[in-house]
């Protein structure tokens, strides 16, 4: 098959952070490529660069024709379109208000003596939605659909555009099981036409029933590119996750007292519609519990709600063995409980606000609005946590902002240790932060269970979440699929667990 | 440097700028045991806006905006004059009823019902304004009760009233405020809404909080408004007061995004508002200059306090030095 688009020695940095570094990518004609990465590996850098949304600091992509060969560099999405490069974002970015028909003509609208021509706009547009069998009214307002639909109107545009290349960045992840299978029609349809098509997707099933060749990125850089038929599952996995499935038999059983203690936190039956499906869980004092599976296997969703921040919809919360109901971060906050959440900036920080003001924070809610903290209690506090846990800060009286990101996030595990809670949930904490606050974070993991403190740990590395843990709860697709202890508990185990679970 | 000292400032150098063109500015004279002088004036007249922007502070600290205060003086002027057989004090109360009323249901209308609040405030200056108009009859209602009127007239140990009532406002507000976490939890909110859903910091209870303290100064200054003039207006009084107070808000240092606020910086704002004002009537500048003039001043308070144009400035330095 003849290669259709090459993209070689790809760069891009946004300020200090290296999204992409030397990074390629080659696509041929009459094959569906997947791109596969963790969260932060690029895939969307990279994919933003071939539609003209960013620009890459360095690097080539060329266009192969028949005979030619043109080095590209879109400076818009609509430059790469005009380009033959056609790209799907996962949201929706068309216009709510406009007919379904006005979308997919947007930008090249069809005109008849310089007036819209409205008629040949709707029987187009009927034909575009038909080849995915689709029979809409084209005449209606794209937000009077839901999302699936207006995903599948945005696929049919890009469809429309005649490209030579097809960029489907995480398309199928509202579409169900039904349209990602008339989906799939019409992309073998296109495959044999002999358009390129790029297919993101995290659903690993997916990839494994549509496309022929996956290319690999980790932490923004190129790990390889493989044919999926050759390339087993748990191969994938690894490769992603940046383990090799052999090594690692890691050496840490500090704590065997997890066994002696009782469980005094279990859910039964757990779950939330649509977010994640019925579980069983225990939790023990002095132990720290790793959630593992890929993104989006639910891993945060089990953590929101169980620290109340989403609602159950069935099952049982048991501490104590006393039925607890958890409607709201309060009452999580009430029973014990500490949330680190996903993201720092938009779930944690209190930009602004001093580093003080955001460690006694938590703190001060606990205590209700009149019963305030004096300045010299809050004073006492913030720097008790500011050397103990070595925040880097000139003084307490810095706004957290100008922390780095290592630090902010001490400051906020100093917050929720304020309040000495008995179960610390953990979701993401070392994400985005330099390998020092990284392993300072974990040490500091290691010492609360050590003082007796529950810990649940959701990491996207693997490596730190088996290193770490006493116990791996492993997800996949929103459902808890099987549970490792010690001497059980490695990255081999998990990862052939994620791959061979259905 | 805290953007509340820009603001002062700002206002020191408007004062002297005053001062150089009229020798007597600032002068203070005492007659029948009452001050004088044009800083005194200032300082009075600028009572209404300083107590409808104090309570805007809080509301902009936490993210939102207020848009109905100026409707909301104007009701609490009319409540007033339902009670006014009940003497001042029963005057007082119903205006600060009213006031209280419009704060909540402002406070309902964004927390219970989630209308953005610029959205659920102009709804309520619209209708709390026609409130206001319907309780007086369409009618301008003088005020006769003189113990009532003495709010806006009179003075207590040779400073008017009024500005008594400022003092008093401010010291109660900011010790409530900085005394107690609830300043804090204002900030928290306007920092950071969804962060503090995470800290199980109700951020509805201190958005209903906010609106329902604007309600209640909106009305403290209509009872200034109306006393003073002896008279409510239910189409005029308090007209535009709410973008004024806006502004000084602004201008006082406090960000539209919400966050950290300063009721301080929102004094100096409104006093700058009113100097700019009595130096317009003062010096004999065309009247219809006014709103330019004011335009003028407040672009360059807030061009001064910008961060991009410091580090412009800072900039530029460096440029010349090297």
């Amino acid at each position: 098959m003849s290669v259709i688009l090459e993209a070689r020695g790809i760069s891009k940095s946004f300020g200090p952070a290296k999204a992409l570094v030397d990074v390629g990518l080659t696509l041929r004609a009459g094959e569906i490529h997947s791109l596969m990465g963790e969260n932060g590996a690029g895939k969307s850098t990279l994919i933003k660069i071939l539609s003209g949304i960013h620009r890459a600091d360095s690097g080539v992509i060329e266009l192969v024709g028949e005979k030619t060969r043109e080095t590209i560099a879109p400076r818009s999405n609509q430059e790469a379109q005009s380009l033959g490069l056609s790209t799907v974002f996962q949201e929706v970015n068309l216009v709510p208000t406009l007919t379904v028909a006005e979308n997919i003509y947007l930008g090249r609208e069809l005109k008849r003596f310089g007036i819209l021509d409205k008629r040949k706009m709707c029987e187009g547009a009927k034909r575009a939605l038909a080849r995915l069998g689709l029979d809409i009214d084209v005449n209606a307002n794209l937000e009077d659909f839901p999302i699936a639909i207006q995903q599948m109107v945005a696929i049919a545009r890009a469809l429309d555009l005649k490209a030579r290349v097809l960029i489907l960045d995480e398309v199928t992840s509202s579409l169900d099981r039904m349209e990602v299978e008339s989906l799939f029609a019409v992309l073998r349809q296109l495959k044999s036409e002999g358009l390129a098509i790029v297919f993101i997707s995290h659903f690993l099933d997916q990839i494994y029933e549509i496309c022929d060749r996956v290319t690999v990125l980790r932490n923004g850089r190129f790990v390889g590119d493989w044919t999926l038929s050759e390339l087993p599952r748990t191969q994938l996995i690894s490769k992603m996750m940046g383990r090799e499935l052999e090594a690692t038999e890691r050496a840490l059983s500090n704590t065997d007292s997890s066994e002696a203690q009782p469980a005094w936190l279990e859910c039964e039956g757990l779950a939330r519609a649509g977010s994640i499906e019925p579980f069983a869980l225990n939790i023990r004092a002095g132990e720290t519990l790793g959630l593992a599976g890929l993104l989006g296997s639910g891993r945060s969703e089990l953590i929101r709600l169980l620290f109340g921040i989403d609602h159950k919809t069935q099952g049982r919360l048991k501490i104590d063995g006393t039925e607890i109901a958890i409607d709201d971060a309060t009452d999580a906050i009430r029973n014990g409980f500490a949330l680190v959440p996903e993201d720092r900036k938009t779930q944690s920080i209190f930009p602004g606000l001093s580093v003080r003001e955001n460690i006694v924070l938590a703190l001060q809610t606990q205590r209700s609005w009149a019963r305030a903290l004096s300045r010299r209690e809050q004073n006492e506090i913030a720097s008790r946590f500011i050397s103990a846990m070595g925040i880097k800060t000139t003084d307490a009286e810095q706004p957290i902002e100008t922390l780095s990101g290592g630090n902010q996030q001490k400051a906020i595990l100093a917050r929720w240790l304020a309040l000495e809670p008995r179960l610390l949930l953990l979701d993401e904490p070392t994400r985005g932060i330099d390998v020092g606050a990284k392993a300072e974070i974990l040490k500091l993991v290691r010492d609360l269970s050590a003082k007796g403190k529950s810990v649940v740990l959701v990491a996207t590395e693997l490596e730190e979440v088996v290193r770490v843990s006493d116990r791996v709860a492993v997800l996949k697709d929103h459902r808890k699929i099987g549970e490792l202890t010690r001497p059980n508990l490695n990255e081999n185990a998990v990862l052939s667990l994620i791959g061979e679970a259905p | 440097m805290k953007t509340q000292w820009w603001s002062l400032a700002a206002l020191l150098v408007l004062l002297l700028l005053n001062a150089v063109m009229n020798p007597a500015f600032f002068a203070v004279s005492i007659h029948d045991g009452q001050l004088y002088g044009s800083l005194i004036d200032i300082a009075f007249r600028s009572v209404p806006l300083i107590l409808t922007a104090l309570g805007m502070t809080l509301v902009i600290a936490t993210g939102g905006v207020d848009l109905s205060v100026g409707s909301t003086a104007a009701f609490a002027g009319a409540c007033a004059t339902l009670a006014l057989g009940g003497g001042w004090l029963s005057a007082l109360a119903a205006a600060l009823l009213g006031g209280l009323a419009v704060g909540l249901f402002n406070g309902l209308l964004i927390t219970a019902l989630g209308l953005q609040p610029i959205i659920a405030t102009l709804i309520s200056m619209v209708s709390t304004r026609g409130l206001a108009q319907l309780v007086l009859g369409g009618q301008i209602l003088p005020i006769a009760n003189p113990s009532y009127v003495a709010i806006g007239t009179s003075a207590f140990l040779g400073v008017p009233v009024a500005i008594w009532i400022v003092v008093f406002s401010c010291l109660v507000l900011s010790l409530l405020l900085r005394r107690t976490t609830a300043g804090l939890f204002i900030e928290a909110v306007g920092a950071n809404s969804l962060a503090s859903r995470f800290i199980g910091l109700s951020e509805k209870k201190v958005r209903l909080v906010v609106y329902t303290l604007a309600g209640l100064f909106a009305a403290l200054s209509g009872v200034v408004l109306s006393t003073n003039i002896r008279a409510v207006d239910g189409n005029n009084l308090g007209l535009y007061l709410e973008l004024d107070a806006i502004l000084a808000v602004v201008i006082g240092g406090t960000r539209l995004s919400g966050g950290r606020f300063s009721l301080l910086g929102t004094v100096f704002g409104a006093l700058i508002i009113q100097t700019v004002t009595t130096t317009i009537n003062t010096q004999g500048i065309r009247v219809e200059l006014m709103l330019m003039v004011k335009a003028l001043v407040v672009i360059a308070i807030c061009l001064a306090q910008s961060t991009r144009v410091s580090q412009l400035w800072t900039r530029l330095r460096q440029g010349a030095m090297s």
